[in-house]
């Protein structure tokens, strides 16, 4: 496997706290090359959220390891971004769109001159061009997560993460935003690893659709996504294979949530 | 087929900000006005000892502050005040970010602090001059005292609050601790930080006043009193007024710094409310 881009192996996660101890994670392995847009798929609290902290670097894993580069990962790498769940806190509210998406940018020693090109790239690219001088609380939910998204995509990481991003936006806006990350995997060639519970999205978005099992959570399911690569959200949906895809993932999640799957042998 | 049609909700224009505060003043001012009418009216209706009329006011502030004195008793006063301030907020804000910051220092600490925050300040007077003796540091030190409390309280609960999901933004784009401070946990705490400072300032006031009145051969808490007990009443209601004056003064400051400082803060209360 030269171009592997991540490896995550039998990684375990286990919360210590006063009140006794959370198994989130039990044993996940999987690897993602580069230039692939994986989505994570599975029910809400089965550790979807510890599993990315423990990738992106935030969070200790109890056992096991993950590999960016093959290099182990301890502490956040550089060549990562991530897009929170809760946009809201995670956009600094003191500081304008311009300087939210600056902000990554400070620590990176580059010109001043490329530094704002990259900047007004990004905020082109989430179609947000206009609204530089805005704060991000003058800004609706969709608007704020496209900020998130813009910050990500100027520290040009080799992998951007994204926690549900679109969980708390609406209809239109979420197909909006499903096609702008469609379009910076396709344009941009951008690895991208999409955690999502919605399971029309992460057939809709992905090449692959990873199936997690309930909490103590480990891999039920890599499934390939043989959809052509340029989708579109009526004809793609539409579409018989579209439609078999999403039964059957909606089948092992619902697996998933009784509890029924029995892990394979590892 | 993308469709980015979001609106931007836009701040008051310009103008209308600058109607909004003229309106202000004219509210501000208002009822100062009216109370000065009805005072001078009272006082020449009734005159009284103690209680002398506008008129005569005004005129004894103008005979006592404005000349020579102002460098004696007004100068100096000004300069322990501002020092005063100026030492308290950086004190109060570097202490408070460290002790904040660090867990187990914060837990050690808060209980003591919160004991030294209790006691008067003015109790210490006596002490800080068996220490120092009656020099300008000691008053300096007085108003230190109390008004650095509410300051160093307030920045390290704002400190300690930093939210959780902006720490983690900031960790994962390699923002280090020393620019985290700069670009985060300092900004989020500015609030607090603010509301801390702006009951600091009212402390210091009154400190510097009595201070003065203690121990002292200058400035305006001295000299009021000195007018008092010379039966100089007139005087020492000016020197009442120009007490007022510098609250004011102080307040319309701090007022202007914080409308700068805050103005995320107040632009989100404003979203929320509308
Ligand atoms: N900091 C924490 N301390 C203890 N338990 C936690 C913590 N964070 C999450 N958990 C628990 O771990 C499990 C997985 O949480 P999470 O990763 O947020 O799931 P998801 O993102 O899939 O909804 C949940 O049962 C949650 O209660
Ligand atoms: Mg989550």
């Amino acid at each position: 496997m030269p171009d592997t881009l991540l490896q995550v192996e039998h990684l375990k996660k286990i919360y210590e706290s006063s009140t006794g101890s959370v198994e989130a994670i039990g044993d996940i392995s999987f690897s993602m090359r580069s230039g692939e847009l994986v989505c994570i798929v599975g029910p809400s609290g089965c550790g979807k959220t510890t599993l990315l902290k423990c990738i992106a670097g935030l969070l200790n894993p109890t056992a096991g390891s993950v590999e960016l580069d093959g290099r182990k990962v301890t502490a956040p790498p550089a060549s990562m971004a991530l897009v929170f769940q809760e946009y809201g806190r995670s956009l600094y509210p003191w500081l304008t769109v311009h300087g939210n998406v600056e902000l990554p940018l400070k620590h990176k020693r580059l010109a001043r001159a490329e530094r704002e090109r990259l900047i007004v790239d990004a905020l082109e690219a989430v179609g947000l061009d206009h609204a530089a001088k805005s704060y991000p609380w003058q800004l609706s939910g969709g608007m704020q997560q496209r900020v998130a998204i813009a910050r990500a995509v100027a520290y040009q990481p080799e992998v951007l993460i994204m926690d549900e991003p679109f969980a708390a936006v609406d209809a239109q806006t979420r197909a909006d935003l499903e096609d702008l990350v469609r379009g910076l995997h396709r344009d941009r060639g951008m690895s991208i690893l999409f955690v999502t519970h919605d399971i029309d999205e992460s057939v809709y978005l992905g090449e692959r659709v990873i199936v997690l099992s309930k909490s103590p959570t480990w891999v039920q399911e890599d499934l390939a996504i043989d959809l052509a690569p340029e989708r579109d959200q009526i004809t793609t949906r539409a579409l018989p294979r579209f439609t078999e895809l999403r039964t059957h993932v909606y089948e092992q999640i619902q697996r998933a949530k009784r509890g029924e799957a029995i892990r394979a042998a590892a | 087929m993308t469709l980015y049609t979001g609106t931007v909700v836009t701040v008051r224009p310009k103008s209308r900000v600058w109607r909004s505060i003229g309106e202000n003043a004219l509210y501000a001012l208002g009822l100062p006005f009216l109370l000065l009418v009805v005072w001078g009216v009272w006082s020449t209706i009734s005159p009284q000892k103690f209680f002398p009329g506008p008129i005569e006011i005004i005129q004894a502030f103008v005979d006592t502050w404005i000349g020579p004195q102002f460098f004696v008793d007004v100068v100096p006063s000004l300069a322990r005040l501002g020092l005063g301030i100026v030492l308290s907020i950086a004190i109060g804000i570097t202490a408070g970010t460290v002790i904040g910051s660090i867990r187990w220092l914060r837990e050690l600490l808060e209980p003591t602090l919160e004991f030294f925050r209790a006691i008067p300040p003015p109790v210490l007077i006596p002490v800080v001059v068996l220490l120092l003796g009656i020099t300008d540091a000691t008053k300096v030190i007085v108003i230190v005292s109390g008004a650095i409390w509410p300051i160093l309280l307030n920045t390290i609960e704002g400190v300690r609050a930093t939210d959780a999901v902006m720490t983690e933004t900031a960790r994962s784009f390699g923002i280090t601790r020393w620019q985290r401070l700069r670009y985060l946990v300092l900004p989020a705490a500015s609030p607090q930080i603010m509301a801390g400072v702006r009951q600091g300032l009212s402390v210091a006031l009154i400190l510097m006043v009595i201070s003065e009145m203690f121990s002292s051969s200058s400035g305006l808490g001295y000299r009021i009193t000195y007018f008092q007990r010379n039966y100089l009443i007139a005087e020492m209601w000016s020197g009442i007024l120009l007490l007022g004056l510098i609250g004011v003064l102080l307040a319309t400051i701090f007022g202007i710094v914080e409308r700068r400082v805050l103005s995320w803060y107040h632009g989100i209360k404003e979203v929320e409310r509308a």
